[in-house]
């Protein structure tokens, strides 16, 4: 029993050593940011890394997204004659949930697993040690072009997102399902306020920071060799999804 | 005032102890060799004096600074002064040679590409590297050169103190000894402050003005490399013969 209530507290003591280590990785990053000097190659590299390299996986997904969302509630709403409302709920649910949401998760699995790789094999090879001896502090040099792209790119990504879910929902429901394009059209704008493309993009700012940091931590904290950076990989993607998750919870009910 | 004086410096990692009351001085343009086997703290020792890891207890003062409580925007500045080549090169594999030799002069100085260019060419120059090289990537490049990239690198931003982390390992003897003449040469060009970790006396006794023994966390012996070799501790003449047993191996 003693060893039960043993390892419930150490996972406890886990999860706070390891919030505080992401907080204060957090406060470093910020710091290092307006600190010269500015790689902004390395920032634009990073951004096109994010961001641009991100679109195909973000197209298919969002895409698709939207359409079988249009599906599913073009059957559903039939039963009680609610077909025009087909285009709001498409339009919400992707600006305001699925298209930040979404996006933040292909980008964890595609961007922040190889981030956490990249810096973590850079720790066993003594590449990291190598920065700060050519007296580069690796926060300020690894992380702050990271994290910037993806504070900057999750919200074009997203924004981008919006538009081919709506468009996905749209193919789908006018030209599959019949429905009258006109009305579709209107039922899509007229239930929306900026409000709702806003908290969806600054949702996704915050993801963007989220998945960045994580996989960033992850790598940078990366020991024994080629097992650990498997190891480092697997719990960037798992923690950054899961963060993410439960701060979509607690973000919508701020924004919303 | 020695350039590099470490006082009584204690590390321990969990319970193992690496560091147990530590001392050794350097002086300025000294080239000192740190020989010992495996696990007893030379890499540890070198780290220190570059300030990737700070003491327990004790003091690291280089050039007058306690690096060891020095806050790390600063020691990130004071770094400046270092050149670092790593035990596998520790080039940066997303970069190509020339982009690594130029790294840090790109990143700490306001040289124009030209200046740049020219000052990555010196550098190959000086470790004899073909000036070709420079397009490489460092995964096509053999042990040995990938050392002297790691070398070309290390002197670019022409540092006062260079310091070696076994610089021969994993290289057969010949190429050994060309890397151990090219240490040697370095350190007369460039008039430099040089700490070598190695477990290679033959390395050791080629580039040493002076060579010392760490034993237990602590240097047990030093001298130049013939009081070194004449030694009477037990310990330095096993370690020289390389015999399996004495007092290393109880």
């Amino acid at each position: 029993m003693t060893a039960v209530f043993e390892s419930i507290g150490l996972f406890f003591v886990r999860v706070f050593e390891e919030t505080g280590l992401w907080f204060r990785m957090l406060w470093r990053t910020f710091r290092w940011t307006f600190r010269p000097p500015f790689s902004i190659g390395e920032w634009a590299r990073q951004m096109v890394r994010v961001g641009f390299d991100s679109i195909p996986v973000v197209v298919l997904t969002t895409m698709f997204t939207g359409m079988v969302l249009a599906l599913q509630t073009f059957n559903g709403f039939a039963r009680v004659h609610a077909e025009n409302f087909v285009g709001s709920v498409v339009s919400l649910a992707m600006l305001r949930e699925l298209s930040p949401v979404l996006v933040a998760l292909m980008v964890t699995g595609r961007v922040g697993s190889s981030m956490a790789a990249e810096i973590g094999t850079m720790r066993v090879t003594e590449q990291i040690d190598a920065l700060k001896a050519l007296a580069t502090d690796p926060v300020q040099y690894l992380f702050v072009p990271r994290v910037i792209a993806g504070i900057v790119m999750l919200p074009l990504l997203t924004i981008l997102g919006d538009a081919l879910g709506i468009y996905g929902g749209y193919l789908v429901a006018v030209r599959l399902m019949g429905a009258n394009p006109v009305i579709y059209s209107g039922a899509t704008y007229n239930f929306l306020d900026m409000n709702d493309l806003w908290s969806g993009v600054i949702k996704s700012a915050a993801f963007g920071l989220i998945l960045t940091l994580t996989g960033c931590v992850r790598g940078y904290y990366t020991y024994g060799g080629a097992e650990g950076v498997g190891r480092s990989t697997t719990n960037a993607v798992v923690s950054a999804s899961l963060i993410i998750l439960l701060a979509d919870f607690f973000l919508t009910k701020v924004l919303f | 005032m020695p350039m590099i004086s470490l006082q009584h410096v204690y590390k321990s990692f969990g319970d193992k102890r690496v560091l147990d009351d530590m001392s050794l001085d350097i002086d300025e343009g000294e080239s000192v060799v740190i020989v010992g086997g495996s696990g007893t703290g030379k890499s540890v020792t070198l780290k220190h004096i570059i300030g990737l890891l700070r003491p327990d207890k004790g003091k690291v003062v280089v050039d007058g600074e306690d690096i060891g409580t020095m806050p790390e925007y600063e020691l990130n500045r004071f770094r400046r002064r270092f050149g670092m080549a790593f035990q596998e090169g520790a080039l940066f594999d997303s970069m190509s040679v020339f982009e690594n030799i130029a790294f840090p002069l790109r990143r700490h100085t306001e040289m124009t590409e030209k200046q740049v260019r020219d000052r990555v060419e010196e550098c190959l120059d000086l470790v004899h590297l073909e000036r070709g090289a420079g397009a490489k990537r460092p995964s096509e490049l053999s042990g040995g050169m990938r050392r002297r990239v790691g070398f070309a690198r290390a002197i670019s931003l022409k540092p006062a103190i260079l310091l070696f982390d076994e610089p021969t390992t994993g290289l057969d003897p010949v190429i050994s000894d060309v890397i151990a003449e090219l240490i040697r040469e370095m350190d007369h060009t460039l008039n430099t402050t040089t700490v070598t970790i190695t477990h290679d006396m033959k390395v050791a006794f080629k580039i040493a003005d002076r060579v010392a023994m760490l034993f237990k966390g602590k240097i047990v012996e030093q001298g130049t490399p013939d009081v070194f070799q004449r030694s009477t501790s037990p310990i330095v003449q096993q370690f020289i013969e390389g015999r399996a047993e004495g007092p290393l191996t109880e």
